[in-house]
């Protein structure tokens, strides 16, 4: 089999698409990045969706915990705590069983069936947590951001007749997310990251179509050799990461387009996002 | 445990928890908790020593062990962490065992990596195949431990490292104006300021370390995900205590153990940051007067 066959047979894997059994034996360079390749897929998936959705959740939950209403801020306050102050593997863990317990024929809405069966598959139930997930960190970076605009901005705005929406139209909220973006930045990247554990948590890999370190782990199991597929998934993951920070860095540009160009925020690593 | 749970079969109700609950493997389960305290225990420190030293490399004048340490500190960036997890556990396991070999059987003409065979000589083995349960149990929790205080000592060497750029630059010139040796700038003006710009990526770090605890069980250690999935599981009448699949109950505790456990460090790490906080010409410090605490 040469690399291209190979490449044809394994690209789309993890999709379901392609050769159905996996390489036993005689495994060559080829087959590990084209596999693990494949599985990177799931990781994009995983982090674009969540990560666009979270974002708009985020923004909510944060403009929920800043509301001076016990109503809105109590709930938001609790959501975060609870998505911050647990591993996200146990979370993994927990929404699986729960999930589980639906019933397994599906329930009645208005003499409607909703199946739930899909609810315990990967691409939904683990995508649901890990977008509650980040949500919840972007939420706490979105509310840190917020407290710290500039007292002068808000002044500033309400000097010029901007009140209600339009001042939070134009300026608090693009000033919350300039001042946030470095860090949500690597709230991003560490989503990316986190988005590994999705396979080695109560989700299982349907007919082993898993994620890029499913594959990984799947060859370092067979060779006994962690020396190969894993430096191939990290590889995967610098490459991605480097395009993630080159995204985020050209939307931070945007962000800070009116600044003098010394006052943009700089992107770099912060821990606390970190799960 | 108690004396009535000698026929679990015959018991009800309350009775029926009491004896569930301290069954032996339940036992275990509770002895999985000191585990994770003990590995939280032995593994900080470690990588806070890692941490140091790659802090140190990374800002030492020489190229190469500036490189080391740039590249010790820079790892977790780009990649996921469960990488270098999954990937230490084998890899140190096969570098101690071939160092052994090297040692212990010099004249082993095989290879070691043979096909997909990853074969040591028998003497070289760790640890030793005839030993006992114990020590295979010890063996993989060090492993984890040296696993955890690798990877967390990356963590703790980039917040390091910006801890030590932060002291301000005239502190450090001010000292060198005093005659003070490069060694003695670092032990006597560098370090000691430091840990107040350190502390807050310190306690996010000790948050992280926390919840990363959990990982322990992909490492192979029997830990509390273990017994979770082993204990909650479905029992059939086969067992003593027969119950339905109760691992979401299993898992709702640990979720609340660990919720406990963040808000407890949390506090803690707060009143310390206070603490540090006091008198100190930094912002925190400026609102602490100002409140007048």
């Amino acid at each position: 089999m040469t690399c291209w066959e190979t490449i044809g047979a394994y690209a789309f894997r993890s999709l379901g698409y392609g050769e159905r059994l996996l390489p036993r034996s005689d495994f060559t360079l080829c087959q590990q990045f084209t596999l693990i390749g494949s599985g990177l897929i799931w990781n994009v998936y995983f982090g674009v969706v969540a990560l666009i959705f979270g974002f708009v959740l985020a923004n909510a939950i944060a403009f929920a915990k800043a509301s001076h209403n016990p109503i809105a801020r109590k709930p938001a306050e609790w959501f975060i705590f609870l998505f911050r102050g647990s591993p996200l593997f146990i979370q993994f863990f927990l929404a699986y069983e729960a999930l589980q317990l639906l019933p397994r024929a599906g329930i009645d809405v208005f003499g409607i069936t909703v199946q739930t069966s899909w609810t315990t598959k990967a691409w939904a139930g683990a995508l649901f947590v890990l977008f509650l997930n980040t949500a919840a960190y972007s939420a706490e970076i979105f509310y840190g951001a917020l407290r710290s605009i500039p007292k002068g901005d808000l002044e500033a705005a309400e000097a010029y007749g901007l009140t209600g929406f339009a001042k939070f139209r134009r300026i608090q909220w693009p000033t919350m997310l300039r001042l946030a973006w470095p860090a949500y930045t690597n709230e991003a990247i560490f989503l990316f990251h986190s988005t590994t554990l999705v396979y080695f948590s109560g989700f299982p890999a349907f007919q082993q179509r898993g994620d890029a370190l499913y594959y990984a782990s799947y060859f370092a199991d067979k060779t006994f050799n962690p020396f190969v597929s894993y430096p191939i998934v990290a590889g995967y993951f610098i490459a991605l990461t480097l395009l993630l920070i080159w995204l985020m860095g050209a939307i931070n540009a945007r962000l800070n387009r009116h600044l003098p160009s010394n006052m943009g925020g700089k992107i770099r690593l912060r821990l606390q996002v970190i799960r | 445990m108690f004396e009535f749970c000698a026929d679990p079969k015959s018991l009800e109700g309350f009775q029926w928890f009491a004896c569930y609950l301290t069954s032996g493997k339940h036992m275990n389960m509770y002895w999985a908790f000191g585990t994770v305290l003990l590995l939280l225990a032995v593994t900080a420190p470690i990588a806070m020593l890692f941490g140091f030293f790659g802090a140190m490399a990374a800002r030492s004048p020489f190229f190469a062990l500036r490189l080391i340490g740039k590249g010790y500190t820079g790892m977790v960036r780009g990649v996921p962490d469960i990488v270098f997890f999954l990937f230490f556990v084998i890899a140190l396991d096969q570098g101690i065992e071939y160092i052994m070999h090297l040692i212990r059987c010099p004249e082993w003409t095989e290879p070691v990596r043979n096909g997909l065979e990853f074969r040591v000589c028998p003497q070289a083995k760790v640890p030793l195949g005839n030993s006992a349960q114990w020590i295979h149990q010890f063996y993989g929790f060090m492993l984890a431990v040296l696993t955890f205080a690798l990877v967390f000592g990356a963590f703790a060497a980039n917040v390091l490292y910006g801890a030590m750029q932060a002291v301000p630059r005239a502190q450090l010139e001010t000292a060198e104006a005093y005659g003070l040796s490069h060694a003695q700038v670092f032990r006597r003006v560098l370090v000691p300021q430091m840990w107040v710009y350190a502390l807050p990526g310190l306690s996010n770090l000790w948050l992280i370390l926390i919840k990363a605890t959990p990982l322990l069980f992909l490492l192979g250690v029997q830990d509390i995900v273990y017994w979770a999935r082993e204990l909650g599981g479905a029992k059939t009448q086969a067992f003593d205590y027969p119950h339905p699949d109760w691992r979401l109950y299993y898992f709702l505790f640990l979720l609340v153990f660990y919720l406990g456990f963040t808000r407890v460090s949390e506090i803690v790490l707060n009143r310390i940051s206070a603490r540090l906080s006091k008198g100190q010409a930094t912002a925190a410090g400026e609102a602490m007067r100002k409140a007048g605490i």
